[in-house]
């Protein structure tokens, strides 16, 4: 489906013009009926009002699509406010029954820092990559936990909405967006916890800091990808839902979360950089508590997530057009 | 271009999915799974076949059009709506469109059980393609609509589903699209909210929007449209005046309950004194027919056999109207004994008597000492109102309760008001 949104085309606005032009008959002469194959042929003084009065409104051509679909970025820009919406109803949803409601956002990065801090910091000595080891689990955790909700619900975002998508249109590329958008809700909450507890560590802040939405913005273009392939690919194919937890176990063990990339050996690391998740969680701990910066690693992984966000795209957009049919 | 809508050539094919049976047993399951491979790799090339949803269609629709679509289920009536509506895109040919489609395919699009009532108006709105400007200027509008100030900030699932679908359809009602979809949508809530959406529809009709509206009742179709499209196996068969092809429809619709024979004299319902072999639903003219004018009287003819004489057996008719409300029951008031042989009895309900619907037939031969076949629904035909303000309903157009619809005759009587002592303007004159 090509759907070529012209607004106020030429072609469009003369057309129309041409027809306001139509000698215009008495209301009461108009046919009040039409009958087939000339339900257009008289275009009375309502009709040509009525035409008038679309000419702010877009042309919707709908059509097979094939080939290469470009992103409608306009669109996407006029739904914003559905975005919007449906974030706010997940967190709302999600948060309204449970007694400790918005808590639990930081508690499942907390109690896994408590967790691994005793069994991996204490008693299996793991190292930090500096500065204690608890805080070296949170910050890893913080982002991850945000990652792996954002990519759970995401890839299973579009069929658990089937309901809507069967029903109404609306760019469908919303909807993984917005499973993405209410977990960066409950990230930027976890976050402020971690950050209270830099300053509790008393660790500098220092300029790093200012580079913290670059990580971010890797962590957001990889979970858009993945969000929309993923979510495409379930609609057809329900074995993403099953694999995606065991995809994310398997995961947090190949990114430096509770290990510091130290622990890899040195001729590994070029192929372990190559798991983009290693350079957005160093960036990001980098940031927050002011280490060095390996940017090699996150300059790989911000031209992967990019490659992953391109091929999805493209996937997407071809596979939306029957979402209906399938999911 | 003068059409608001235009499709050319426009056609929908879904790929034909056999459906496997779901797994019982364990021994289904190894059947399945050994026997099932074999026959699943055979079914592969079978199920390459493909299924044309609708197929060529072309269509112009004017602005200010209200067209109703009509057909039976599978006509491809959802799927013409889900191709204008860009919920799925169609395989050939191209549609177009000017302006925002707004497509309510059923009452409740988003709620969410868990969200207030205030809530779900805005989320609900949102994903029916309003903008919060929009929605915070009609949310009164919407909450009165609906009647539901009261529990406006109680989560809906604690609503009545009369409440839900009256707050879901008051939002649904509320969203100004240039093109308006609406699919069975009057169908909710109680006789007094479907008369409100009806009024709010021919509200929004009035306004000049253009409407497609699916529905299987036939009376909505006729009072909101002009223009009517029917459906058939995909194809778009006709296209013309609601009444017109409505009444087309129905008849060939039931085409198949105006008239039930029995052939075979051994499964024909009875016992071993009478047995039913047909009826039939005919005009005056003897025609047989499942579309009866409501002015028109309409004859109901039983055929039946004798097997064993000497009974006296009283042929009669329960009719019933599509709610199953019991109308009346006619029969035969004869007592004489039947001899041996073959029978045919017909009684005429007259014109002007029955209301406009559905009116299914049960046909009964009873003796004093038993009830030799007693068999339901065995005809069913259409009351239609053709509007043309002779019959009881005058020149009214809405909805008129009742079971019956009588014409009668009214005489009103007429005092002249120079009789009343209040002053009139002639008084002053004179």
């Amino acid at each position: 489906m090509s759907t070529a949104v012209e607004a106020n085309k030429v072609s469009c606005r003369s057309t129309l013009q041409n027809l306001m032009s139509v000698s215009t008959p008495e209301p009461s002469s108009l046919p009040q009926v039409n009958s087939p194959g000339k339900s257009t042929a008289v275009i009375g003084v309502d009709e040509a009002a009525a035409l008038s009065s679309l000419l702010p409104h877009r042309r919707v051509v709908i059509e097979p699509r094939k080939g290469w679909n470009p992103v409608d970025f306009r669109e996407l820009w006029q739904y914003r406010e559905l975005l919007y919406f449906l974030i706010w109803k997940d967190l709302k949803v999600r948060y309204k029954q449970a007694v400790f409601g918005i808590a639990w956002v930081v508690m499942q990065p907390l109690v896994l820092t408590v967790t691994f801090t005793l069994f991996l910091g204490k008693l299996a000595r793991v190292p930090s990559s500096g500065g204690p080891y608890a805080l070296f689990a949170l910050s890893g955790l913080v982002i991850w936990t945000f990652f792996s909700g954002a990519l759970t619900s995401s890839s299973i975002s579009l069929t658990s909405n089937a309901h809507l998508i069967t029903k109404v249109y609306f760019p469908r590329a919303i909807i993984p967006l917005a499973a993405i958008g209410a977990r960066f809700i409950d990230f930027i909450i976890s976050f402020i916890i971690l950050v209270a507890l830099v300053i509790y560590y008393q660790i500098p802040i220092t300029r790093s800091i200012l580079l913290l939405p670059v990580p971010l913005a890797v962590a957001l273009l990889l979970l858009t990808g993945l969000g929309l392939l993923l979510s495409a690919i379930n609609v057809k194919y329900r074995d993403i839902g099953v694999a995606i937890p065991l995809l994310i176990q398997v995961w947090m063990f190949l990114s430096p979360i509770i290990y510091p990339v130290s622990l890899v050996p040195a001729r590994y690391r070029i192929y372990y950089a190559l798991n983009p998740l290693v350079g957005i969680i160093e960036s990001f701990r980098a940031a927050v508590l002011s280490q060095a910066w390996d940017g090699p690693a996150l300059a790989i992984a911000s031209a992967i997530s990019l490659l992953i966000l391109i091929i999805s795209v493209s996937v997407f957009r071809r596979m939306e057009a029957v979402f209906a049919d399938n999911v | 271009m003068t059409s608001i809508i235009s499709l050319d050539n426009v056609g929908k094919q879904y790929r034909i999915r056999s459906a496997r049976a779901s797994y019982e047993t364990f021994r289904d399951v190894v059947t399945e799974w050994t026997v099932g491979r074999l026959r699943r790799q055979q079914q592969e090339t079978k199920s390459t076949e493909m299924f044309w949803a609708l197929r060529d269609v072309n269509l112009r629709v004017a602005p200010g059009d209200v067209v109703g679509i009509i057909g039976r289920n599978g006509a491809g009536k959802s799927t013409l709506l889900k191709l204008i509506s860009r919920i799925t895109e169609p395989t050939t040919g191209r549609i177009e469109l000017y302006g925002r489609v707004g497509s309510l395919l059923e009452v409740g699009t988003g709620f969410h059980p868990e969200l207030t009532g205030r809530e779900n108006v805005y989320l609900s709105g949102a994903i029916l393609g309003m903008t919060r400007a929009e929605i915070n200027r009609k949310f009164d509008e919407i909450v009165a609509f609906s009647e539901i100030e009261r529990f406006i900030d109680v989560p809906v699932k604690w609503y009545s589903s009369g409440m839900y679908v009256r707050l879901a359809f008051a939002v649904a009602a509320h969203v100004e699209p240039e093109i308006l979809i609406l699919d069975e949508v009057l169908s909710v809530g109680d006789a007094n909210f479907q008369f409100k959406s009806f009024k709010k529809l021919e509200a929004i009709r009035n306004e000049g929007r253009t409407i497609l509206f699916v529905s299987h009742n036939m009376q909505s179709v006729i009072r909101l449209c002009k223009r009517v499209i029917l459906l058939s196996e995909g194809k778009l068969m006709a296209d013309g005046p609601a009444h017109e092809i409505a009444s087309q429809y129905l008849s060939a619709r039931l085409r198949s309950s105006a008239e039930r024979t029995w052939d075979d004299i051994n499964n024909a319902p009875g016992d071993n004194v009478a047995r039913l072999r047909a009826v039939r639903v005919r005009t005056e003219q003897g025609t047989i027919t499942d579309v009866v004018d409501i002015r028109k009287p309409v004859a109901i003819e039983m055929e039946y056999e004798v097997l064993a004489g000497g009974e006296a057996l009283a042929p009669n008719l329960h009719v019933f109207n599509e709610d199953g409300v019991y109308l009346f029951v006619t029969g035969d008031r004869s007592t004489e004994a039947k001899p041996v042989g073959r029978y045919k009895s017909t009684v005429c309900i007259p014109g002007n008597f029955l209301a406009e619907g559905t009116i299914s037939i049960n046909v009964a031969l009873t003796s004093p000492v038993a009830v030799r076949f007693n068999e339901s629904e065995v005809v069913t035909f259409q009351v239609v109102d053709t509007f043309e303000g002779d019959s009881a309903r005058g020149s009214y157009t809405g909805a008129i309760p009742g079971v019956v619809r009588p014409l009668l005759n009214w005489t009103t009587a007429y005092t002249p008001a120079s009789s009343n002592p209040v002053l009139s303007l002639e008084d002053v004159s004179v």
